[in-house]
């Protein structure tokens, strides 16, 4: 319990940091966004004065960076330049992008973990090999490659997977993208599983549990592959959060109305409060899931969690 | 005596030779463009030849203003190199430098840049990088490797750290400070050379992946402009062309991935051959 409290104690700071970052970040760019809000009209003082207090573009950025923190717990994200809700300009778009990110991390999580488990169990044999040769290849190739392929050669030529948009709905308008955004983590978990399987199954444990004359399968499923999960949950955990934020580039090439995209064409058409309120609650998402590790890794371990207590 | 046996076991491994001879060729192109390309960048564009697939006389065939393909690829060899290696290099000193303080000292030093590493860590990269990058429109090559650096120091750091921990309650560092060693010598010379060899194997893998994220940025359309070459720019250029046209997405991305590939093998083998428990 001490462990947990001193963690929450850690991520706070943390978040306020993150996001007071990105939101000075945001509002440093160059550029009046009343003014381009105007476009090439001249504006009258008097309107600016009034645009300018409304949205307290005159107050201190922390005093600004204040206020607007008050709201996000309130579960308001302030509105954009033209007056719309952020969070109404959100609301479907985040389905789409959960949708998109949730599909690539089960890939991940029951692809990889079973690559992971085929090589480690027959290290040095022909599946070993082809695996790691395959992984390798897989996170050299940027992901935006791998997506316009998958969507020429797959969606396109062979005709198994829509080739954009969400028609289809889940899951198949949100199959190919999903394996796409989740190629690269898919081969970092089978990676991961299978070093830290390799590992285990060297330990004393396992030798005892061989001993003792227990089945292989128990051995291996009882014993090693408990303990070898660990760093791969920490790393699944982790995920998520990147994949949220990741989804932008696969959103752009499989047309889906996500997050990503939306938070792209506002950060070029200057719409601050659309970019922050989407970076901030993205910051959450990561923090909080960092968290959830963090306490579930003492959970599976008990070891960190004395260590560090 | 770690750095011999290293190189016995690298010596033997036709992996090793691949990558280094690959990331040879990719050096030497970025170096001397001129000696693998017949033309200059953007030079004797041709737009009748728009899109036009290899034949004979264009290796590549020809990208969307008309020029020939295989210059221009070649070109766009040294953004890529230079931004990568640029970027690791300078993440690599901030994380050791780092690194070195926190974990030798403790303490507010310690937390201070600890929780500095939690928040930069806790950017979105792309979302982040495009932030900056479009406050500032102008950008050439170094404003970009300053914005991968800043988002790209944390994983070193926490590595460095850990090692450092990890190294300096040892007997040897012990000796050293009761024969009367300074800090600043106990740092450089003791702490540093048992404790880089891993910060330096994840530079290496990391070499890759910040040329695919610089890639990814050019890609996206927020990274370097035309009339600067590089290879994600080309494919951002051709992206509505694909389906028709593949040899525009297939040879900037063979590029790419064979050089991004390299590093990453490259960092594979050496931690191998560091880390003699996986044999």
């Amino acid at each position: 319990m001490r462990y947990a409290a001193q963690r929450l104690a850690q991520a706070i700071p943390v978040f306020f940091a993150t996001t007071f970052l990105i939101y000075t970040m945001v509002f440093a760019l160059p550029g009046d966004p009343i003014l381009a809000l105007a476009g090439d009209k001249p504006v009258p003082a008097q309107v600016l004065a009034v645009m300018r207090a409304r949205y307290h573009l005159d107050d201190p950025l922390l005093v600004q960076y204040g206020r607007y923190m008050l709201g996000v717990f309130q579960g308001d994200l302030g509105e954009t330049f033209t007056g719309q809700p952020v969070s109404e300009l959100l609301q479907d778009r985040w389905a789409v992008t959960a949708q998109l990110a949730l599909t690539a991390w089960v890939f991940e999580l029951v692809v990889g973990i079973g690559l992971g488990v085929l090589a480690g169990l027959r290290r040095g044999g022909a599946a070993d090999t082809a695996v790691l040769a395959g992984t390798t290849f897989v996170i050299a190739v940027p992901v935006f490659v791998v997506g316009y392929t998958a969507q020429i050669v797959l969606g396109l030529n062979l005709g198994l997977f829509p080739t954009a948009g969400t028609e289809e709905g889940w899951p198949g308008s949100y199959l190919l993208p999903g394996m796409v955004l989740g190629s690269f983590g898919l081969a970092y978990v089978a990676r991961l599983t299978r070093t830290s399987l390799v590992e285990n199954l060297r330990a004393d444990y396992v030798r005892t549990a061989t001993a003792k004359g227990l089945s292989r399968r128990r051995v291996v499923g009882l014993h090693a592959l408990r303990n070898s999960l660990i760093p791969v949950v920490t790393y699944l955990g982790v995920d998520f959060g990147n994949l949220m934020a990741g989804a932008v580039v696969t959103e752009g090439i499989f047309n889906l109305p996500g997050i990503g995209q939306q938070v792209f064409q506002s950060i070029q058409l200057q719409e601050g409060p659309v970019v922050v309120g989407v970076v901030t609650l993205l910051v959450m998402i990561f923090i909080l899931a960092n968290l959830a590790v963090d306490l579930l890794y003492g959970v599976l371990d008990p070891r960190i969690r004395r260590a560090r207590a | 005596m770690l750095a011999r046996d290293a190189w016995l076991e690298l010596r033997g491994r036709v992996v090793f030779w691949f990558s280094t001879v690959v990331l040879l060729v990719a050096v030497a192109m970025a170096a001397f463009p001129g000696l693998f390309a017949r033309l200059g960048p953007n030079e004797a564009c041709d737009l009748r030849m728009s899109k036009h697939g290899p034949a004979s006389g264009a290796l590549f065939g020809y990208d969307l203003q008309g020029c020939d393909y295989w210059s221009q690829v070649v070109h766009g060899t040294r953004a890529s190199i230079v931004v990568g290696v640029s970027v690791t290099v300078f993440a690599m000193v901030i994380s050791i430098v780092l690194g070195l303080v926190g974990g030798y000292y403790g303490g507010i030093a310690d937390a201070l840049i600890s929780r500095l590493t939690d928040v930069f860590f806790g950017i979105p990269f792309v979302l982040g990088a495009t932030v900056v990058l479009v406050a500032f429109p102008d950008h050439g090559i170094w404003a970009m490797t300053l914005v991968l650096v800043l988002l790209g120091w944390t994983t070193m750091t926490r590595l460095m750290r850990g090692q450092v921990i990890a190294v300096k309650d040892m007997d040897f560092v012990a000796a050293a400070r009761m024969l009367g060693a300074s800090d600043r010598r106990l740092m450089v010379r003791h702490i540093l050379p048992n404790s880089v060899a891993p910060v330096i194997v994840v530079a290496m893998l990391n070499v890759g992946n910040v040329i695919a994220g610089e890639a990814t940025l050019d890609y996206l359309g927020v990274g370097l402009q035309y009339p600067d070459v590089s290879w994600g720019l080309q494919l951002n250029i051709a992206q509505t062309f694909f389906a028709e046209h593949p040899h525009l997405l297939v040879f900037p991305a063979l590029f790419l991935t064979a050089t991004v590939l390299s590093f990453l093998m490259l960092g594979d083998v050496v931690r191998d051959a560091l880390d003699p428990r996986l044999r």
